[in-house]
């Protein structure tokens, strides 16, 4: 690589008076206070903001009505259309949750039942909110489209118990949801 | 009742009130400022949520007050934090040394002018502490011992960056005092006179020194010799301002404090209470600088164009109290500088170190000298014979073009930078 010999730039006369400078940045940045005022600042549209500059002032306004469809919140199980509780205490998630948050104890669907084909149920299935990361892994292996990531993101509680969401807390959050693989159906 | 006792009362009353209900106040407001101004230049909403908690008295909702309680809640926090001496320091000198950075900066309040006389109960007061005859000389001397504070607060410390923050510190806050001092002859010389509280009832009747636009109650054309002093009044302005920047520690001058180059400097080993005095210290010499800019160059108390004398006459009844407006307007345009000083923190880069030195000790130290030279030859025109203006405009040139000779020719060649 051949040498190349720098000198540092020479000021003229008037970039050497430095209040020419100076004017021209107050001038930048009193008028980029005054555009923040009024609300004008460059991406407070697309950031939503509350007015003041590109800030979403939380409480007032929130990101929830335009959620990004791949948002991450908090777990939830999902009942079918027929009424099944879709989880088969296959306890994949289970193995696969990266804090182990999730705590699942499997028992049996008695032999009169209608859905005795399945053969399994959680008896408990308890997530840890605490514990839990928001990462997804457990709806990406869930074979049974058992378990899905809701929008929600404000959990909190008072005491650690409060925070654990147990099976039945977990189905009113999840909800009914249409359209899945009906596996366990008879063949018609 | 005799009389001194009244006129002590008259004096602690005004010292308690000035002092610690306009100044110090003015130091968590400035705070305030600071921080939502520099939000507002950044795209952000800064503090405006600590309101009043109405929802304690049963109210629906909490008042916001637009965060004007976030000074107090500031206040009470670093009045609560656990005062933490750490072992390796000095004790007398790391106790001592925050005392000596906040007292300088409260104890020049007293010679700032806040407004015109008011009439109070057949009493006619003034409304400024003390009205001595030396009103600049003694700012200077008093806000010099902040450099003791400073210094002290950096050795006692015991440790490598606040000793170094400290050590530059006081080298900065030492060289722009020469600068500031004389950059303030020219107006000395053009008023005649020390007094602070004169100077500005000057300014109020004949034009402030940058708007010299009245005189005597209506509006009237600047005279030749007050229009050419407008070049070296302007010329001490700036030179008055930078240095004011430069010795408070502000941007573009911080490097002695600032995070990225020191963690804090000299109050890097400081917790709760002293660390809050350094911090008032520091905003209260904010103050105090910005309230001398004012007093010198932009009138005071004095709302200017001819609206002055009328402001004065308001009355209730037999109570002159057109000055409590005049101090009202004097804090308006303390506020306006002291934003001033906080977009200056955002729109210029830092300096490094020999680049402040070089400005303080070769450009404005000359620059200054200069100008008492150039204002004294307008002041002194009318009286000299006709002959000696040219000759000294003349000799002013040669000498300026000599210094600016020197200045050129004993700078370090370009160094060639490696690629």
């Amino acid at each position: 690589m051949p040498t190349i010999k720098l000198t540092r730039p020479k000021l003229d006369a008037g970039e050497n008076i430095y209040f020419g400078a100076l004017f021209k940045g107050f001038f930048l940045t009193m008028t980029h206070a005054i555009k923040s005022l009024r609300g004008k600042s460059a991406g407070a549209k697309s950031l939503a903001s509350s007015g003041l500059g590109v800030t979403m002032q939380f409480p007032e306004q929130r990101w929830d009505d335009h959620m990004p469809e791949y948002y991450r919140g908090a777990p939830a199980l999902v009942t079918d259309e027929q009424g099944r509780e879709r989880c088969v205490s296959c306890q994949l998630c289970e193995f696969i949750c990266p804090p182990k948050a999730i705590r699942i104890i499997p028992t049996e669907i008695p032999s009169d039942d209608k859905w005795a084909k399945v053969e399994k149920r959680p008896l408990e299935f308890d997530i840890d909110m605490i514990r839990c990361i928001y990462c997804g892994m457990c709806e990406e292996v869930c074979p049974e489209q058992a378990i899905y990531l809701r929008k929600d993101y404000l959990i909190s509680g008072t005491s650690r118990a409060e925070m654990v969401h147990d099976k039945k807390k977990l189905y009113e959050i999840g909800g009914t949801r249409v359209g899945l693989v009906n596996k366990w159906n008879e063949l018609k | 009742m005799p009389e001194i006792l009244i006129d002590l009362a008259i004096i602690i009353f005004k010292i308690v009130f000035f002092t610690f209900l306009v100044v110090l106040p003015l130091v968590p407001l400035s705070v305030y400022f600071e921080r939502r101004f520099s939000a507002i230049i950044q795209d952000r909403v800064g503090p405006n949520r600590v309101g009043i908690p109405l929802t304690l008295f049963g109210a629906k909702k909490d008042f916001h007050f637009f965060g004007l309680i976030q000074p107090i809640a500031d206040g009470l926090k670093l009045f609560l934090k656990e005062d933490f001496t750490p072992d390796h320091v000095r004790k007398a000198f790391f106790w001592l040394a925050p005392a000596l950075t906040v007292v300088p900066a409260l104890i020049t309040v007293c010679v700032i002018p806040f407004g015109p006389d008011v009439t109070l109960f057949g009493r006619t007061e003034k409304l400024v502490i003390a009205d001595i005859d030396v009103g600049p000389l003694f700012v200077f001397a008093i806000s010099s011992l902040t450099v003791y504070g400073i210094t002290i607060a950096g050795w006692a410390s015991n440790s490598k960056f606040p000793f170094i923050g400290g050590v530059r510190s006081t080298a900065q806050m030492i060289s722009y005092e020469i600068c500031l001092g004389l950059s303030v002859i020219p107006v000395l010389l053009f008023y005649g006179d020390l007094n602070l509280n004169h100077i500005v009832e000057q300014q109020a009747a004949n034009g402030w020194l940058l708007l010299p636009f009245w005189t005597d109650g209506h509006f009237s054309l600047p005279s030749l010799q007050t229009a050419l002093f407008l070049i070296p009044a302007i010329i001490a302005f700036f030179i008055f301002t930078i240095s004011i920047f430069a010795e408070t520690n502000r941007m573009p001058f911080d490097l002695p404090e600032c995070e990225t180059e020191l963690v804090g400097g000299y109050h890097t080993e400081y917790s709760s209470m002293k660390f809050a005095m350094f911090f008032m210290g520091e905003y209260a010499a904010m103050v105090i600088g910005s309230a001398l800019i004012v007093t010198l160059f932009l009138g005071g108390w004095s709302a200017g164009f001819t609206l002055d004398q009328h402001i004065s006459n308001f009355s209730i009844g037999d109570f002159k109290i057109g000055g409590f407006i005049h101090v009202g307007i004097f804090l308006t345009k303390l506020l306006v500088f002291i934003n001033f000083f906080i977009l200056v923190r955002w729109t210029v880069p830092r300096f490094r170190y020999d680049q402040l030195m070089k400005l303080g000790w070769v450009i404005f130290f000359e620059a200054a000298l200069i100008n008492v030279f150039l204002a004294a030859l307008i002041i002194a025109a009318p009286q000299m014979a006709g002959a000696i203006i040219p000759i000294g405009a003349v000799l002013l040139i040669v000498v300026t073009a000599a210094i600016i000779w020197v200045a050129k020719v004993s700078e370090p060649p370009a160094k060639i930078l490696r690629a």
